[in-house]
C-alpha cells in the first residue's frame, strides 16, 4: 500500500517535472551561448543580474524618486510636469501652532494620525509581547497537546488582513456574538466599532489577535535556546518557579525580547490592511494611523485631486522613523550575537 | 529490610515536581482553554454562520448551529411568513404564522383558516426551527458576481508570481553561495539594504514605475514589483551554503554549463528551502492587500481579496454573501496550514521573518 502510494507521488512528481525541465532547458539555449561569451568567471553576474533588476527597478529607483517626489509639487505623476524643487510639502506638513494639538496644524489629518500611530504601537505592542511571552512560557511546559495548542495560537497569523477585518467587523456588530455574550452576563451592549472611545481600543485587539501567534512562535524558539540544565540546577536547589521564572529564564530571554520587540514596532508603526478594513480609519480619525493617511493623500482621496507630493514627504517622515527603529534592531541583535560567543 | 528499601527507593525517585501540581498548571490549562475559543472560536462562527440564511445571520441573540425558523406560504399572502408555536390560554399549544410583529403583540394567521387574523403578545410565541443549510451564500456570489473572475486573478497572481520568485530568487542565491567574485560582499550588502525598506514608505514612486511600464490595472502591476525578495534570497542562499562543493566540481569536470550546474545539481537539492519559500511567497501573495488596492482599480482584475473588501463596502447588508465569501478566502490558506503547518512554523521560527 506504502509502496503504491510513493509510486503515484513519483509519478505525479515526475508530470510537474515535465514543465520544469522543459522550462530550463530553453533557458539553456540562451545561457550557453551567454557563458561561451563572458566565460565561467562572470556567470554570477548572469545569474544575480534578474534579481538586481528587480531591486533596482522596484527599491532603488523609487526610494531616490521618492525624495524628488516629496521636493515638488504639482497634480501630475509625471515629473517632467511636477514644479521642482520646493520644499511646499514640508512647509504644509509641518504648518503648525502647536505640535502637541493637532487640531491647530494644516494637515491634521497627518499629525492625528501621528499621534494615533504612536498610541496604538505602544498598547499594541506591548500588550502584544505581554501576551506573546506568557503563551510562550505556557506552550513550552509539558502539556497534553502541545502541537494543537501551538498551532492554534498561530493560525490567525496566516489569515489574510481582509478576512481578519471582515470576521471581526462581524463580530464586533452592535447585534453581534460579542455583545450576545457580553448581555448574557449582564453588561450592557457596546459599539465596538463605531463609538470613538472604543474603536482604538477594539482596533488594538483584533491586531493582537491576528499577529500574537508569530511573535509567541519566536519567543518560544528563544525559550528552547535556554540550556535545560540551567533547570535542572534549579530544580536540585529547590528553587520554586516564580524565581526560577524571575531568575533564569526572563533575564535570559531578555536579548530576544529586545528585538522581538522593535520588531513588532517596525510592523505596527506599518500598520494598515486590517483597520483599513475593520473600521476604514474611522469614526472620523480616531483610528487612523500615518500609512492611512498617506494612501488616503496619495491614491484615495475622492473628489479631491490626490496628491503624490504631500503622500511623498509622509513616506519619508514615516522612513525616517522605520530607520531609526531599525539601526537599533540592528545593535541590539549585534549585541546579542556577541553576547552569545562570550558564552 | 523491605522497609528500608522502599524507603531508599522513595528518597531516590522522590522528584519535586512530578505529580503535584502547582498553581501555574492550572492556569496554564484555563488559559490555554480560553485561548482556543478567543483565537478558533471566530473562525468556527464564520464558517458555521456563512451556512445561515441572511435572517438567521441577522438574528439577535444569534443561535450557534444554522437552524432557521420554518417559513410557510399562506393564502392571500405574497411573502412565506414564519411559523411560531403559540401557547393558547386554555394552555394548548398551537402553530400560528406572524404577519407582523406590532409592539409586544404580533399579528398572527393560522395557516390552514387564513381568513381570519388573531394578536398574541410575543412572550406567548415560540420559533419553530429547523436545521438547513444555506449552500446558496456559496453558489449565488459565484454567479451573480465576479467572485469566480476574483479567485481566478488571485490565482493567476499567486501561481505565477511564486514561479518568478523562485526562479530569480533561487539564480541569485546560487550566485552568492557557489561562487567567489569580484562585488560579492557589496551584493550581499546591497540584497540586506533592500531588506530595511518597506513598500509602505516607497508607495508613490513605486506606482510611478509600475505606471510608467503602464501597468496600473494590469495583473503584472501587481506580481512584478515584490517578485524579488531579499527574504527569499537569504533564506536559499543559507541553505546552498552547506552543499557539497565537490557535486559542484564533479559536474564542472563532466562539461556541465553552468545553468545546467544550476538547475540540475543545486536546485534538486535544495527542495526543502525552495519549499519553505514557496509557501511564504504563496501566503504573502494570496493575502496581500495595500499594494494590489492601489494599483488594481478596475473591477474585472480586482483579486479575492479587494473584491472581497469592495463588495462588502457596496452591499453592507449582504452578511451572508461576505461571510461564505470570506470562507472561500480563507479556505485555501488554512488547508495548506492544515497540511504543512510543522514546515510553516520552523521556517519562520528559523528566519525570523513572515
Amino acid at each position: 500500500m506504502e509502496n503504491i502510494r510513493n509510486q503515484i507521488k513519483i509519478f505525479f512528481l515526475r508530470i510537474l517535472n515535465i514543465p520544469f525541465a522543459f522550462l530550463m532547458h530553453a533557458i539553456d539555449l540562451i545561457m550557453w551561448p551567454i557563458q561561451k561569451i563572458v566565460g565561467v568567471r562572470n556567470m554570477p553576474y548572469i545569474f544575480l543580474l534578474p534579481n538586481l533588476i528587480f531591486f533596482g527597478l522596484f527599491v532603488i529607483v523609487p526610494l531616490i524618486a521618492n525624495f524628488f517626489f516629496s521636493l515638488s509639487s504639482g497634480d501630475e505623476l509625471l515629473f517632467a510636469e511636477r514644479e521642482l524643487p520646493t520644499t511646499k510639502q514640508y512647509d504644509q506638513l509641518f504648518d503648525c501652532e502647536s505640535y502637541l494639538n493637532p487640531n491647530t496644524c494644516t494637515e491634521d489629518f497627518f499629525w492625528r494620525g501621528v499621534y494615533n500611530t504612536l498610541f496604538f504601537v505602544v498598547f499594541q505592542v506591548g500588550l502584544m509581547i505581554f501576551f506573546s511571552v506568557l503563551t510562550a512560557v505556557i506552550l513550552n511546559k509539558k502539556i497534553i497537546g502541545r502541537g494543537f495548542f501551538r498551532s492554534v495560537f498561530f493560525f490567525p497569523v496566516l489569515l489574510s488582513p481582509v478576512v481578519v477585518g471582515l470576521i471581526w467587523q462581524w463580530i464586533l456588530l452592535k447585534n453581534g456574538a460579542f455583545n450576545a455574550i457580553i448581555e448574557s452576563y449582564g453588561g450592557d451592549k457596546v459599539s465596538f466599532l463605531t463609538d470613538p472611545s472604543w474603536a482604538m481600543a477594539s482596533v488594538i485587539f483584533v491586531s493582537i489577535w491576528a499577529h500574537m501567534g508569530f511573535y509567541t512562535l519566536i519567543v518560544l524558539a528563544g525559550l528552547q535556546a535556554i540550556p535545560p540544565n540551567l533547570y535542572e540546577a534549579a530544580e536540585m536547589d529547590g528553587t520554586s518557579r516564580e524565581r526560577i521564572f524571575f531568575r533564569i529564564t526572563l533575564p535570559l530571554l531578555m536579548p530576544n525580547l529586545l528585538v522581538v520587540f522593535i520588531l513588532a514596532s517596525i510592523k505596527g508603526v506599518q500598520t494598515f490592511d486590517e483597520i483599513y478594513v475593520l473600521t476604514g480609519g474611522g469614526p472620523g480619525t480616531s483610528t487612523s494611523l500615518i500609512v492611512q493617511y498617506i494612501f488616503t493623500t496619495g491614491f484615495a482621496s475622492s473628489g479631491s485631486v490626490q496628491n503624490f507630493g504631500l503622500a511623498a514627504a509622509a513616506s519619508m517622515v514615516l522612513g525616517v522613523v522605520l530607520l531609526f527603529l531599525t539601526l537599533m534592531q540592528l545593535y541590539f541583535s549585534r549585541n546579542k550575537e556577541s553576547k552569545h560567543q562570550e558564552i | 529490610m523491605s522497609e528500608t528499601a522502599s524507603r531508599i527507593m522513595k528518597i531516590v525517585t522522590k522528584k519535586r515536581y512530578k505529580n503535584k501540581y502547582h498553581w501555574t498548571d492550572y492556569f496554564s490549562y484555563f488559559y490555554l482553554f480560553l485561548g482556543v475559543l478567543l483565537m478558533f472560536g471566530p473562525v468556527v462562527w464564520l464558517g458555521l454562520s456563512s451556512l445561515k440564511t441572511l435572517a438567521g445571520i441577522q438574528e439577535y441573540p444569534p443561535t450557534i448551529l444554522p437552524l432557521s425558523q420554518i417559513q410557510v406560504n399562506v393564502e392571500g399572502y405574497d411573502k412565506p411568513l414564519p411559523i411560531f408555536n403559540v401557547t393558547q390560554e386554555d394552555g394548548s399549544v398551537k402553530q400560528l404564522a406572524q404577519i407582523k410583529r406590532i409592539g409586544i403583540n404580533a399579528k398572527m394567521v393560522d395557516p390552514l383558516n387564513p381568513g381570519e387574523t388573531v394578536k398574541v403578545p410575543i412572550d406567548k410565541r415560540e420559533k419553530i426551527r429547523e436545521f438547513k443549510i444555506q449552500w446558496e451564500n456559496y453558489v449565488d456570489p459565484l454567479r451573480k458576481y465576479d467572485f469566480l473572475l476574483y479567485f481566478k486573478n488571485s490565482t493567476f497572481i499567486t501561481v505565477v508570481a511564486t514561479i518568478i520568485t523562485l526562479i530569480i530568487n533561487s539564480m541569485a542565491a546560487y550566485a552568492l553561495s557557489i561562487y567567489e567574485f569580484r562585488g560579492k560582499n557589496f551584493a550581499l550588502v546591497f540584497v540586506i539594504g533592500t531588506l530595511l525598506i518597506p513598500l509602505t514608505i516607497i508607495l508613490v514612486p513605486v506606482f510611478y514605475v509600475v505606471a510608467n511600464f503602464g501597468m496600473i490595472n494590469s495583473l503584472w502591476g501587481v506580481i512584478l514589483p515584490g517578485a524579488a525578495t531579499p527574504t527569499g534570497v537569504f533564506l536559499l542562499r543559507q541553505y546552498m551554503l552547506t552543499l557539497p562543493r565537490e557535486l559542484i566540481e564533479a559536474a564542472r569536470m563532466d562539461h556541465a554549463s553552468e545553468w545546467a550546474i544550476y538547475w540540475r545539481v543545486v536546485l534538486p537539492l535544495s527542495i526543502p528551502a525552495i519549499a519553505v519559500l514557496a509557501i511564504f511567497s504563496i501566503m504573502w501573495r494570496w493575502n496581500d492587500f495595500l499594494w494590489p488596492l492601489i494599483v488594481l482599480s478596475k473591477s474585472e482584475v480586482y483579486t479575492l481579496q479587494i473584491g472581497l473588501n469592495a463588495f462588502h463596502g457596496e452591499l453592507t447588508s449582504q452578511w451572508n454573501y461576505v461571510l461564505s465569501m470570506t470562507m472561500v478566502t480563507l479556505l485555501p490558506i488554512a488547508i495548506i496550514f492544515a497540511y504543512l503547518q510543522k514546515f510553516i512554523t520552523t521556517g519562520i521560527a528559523s528566519t525570523g521573518m513572515k
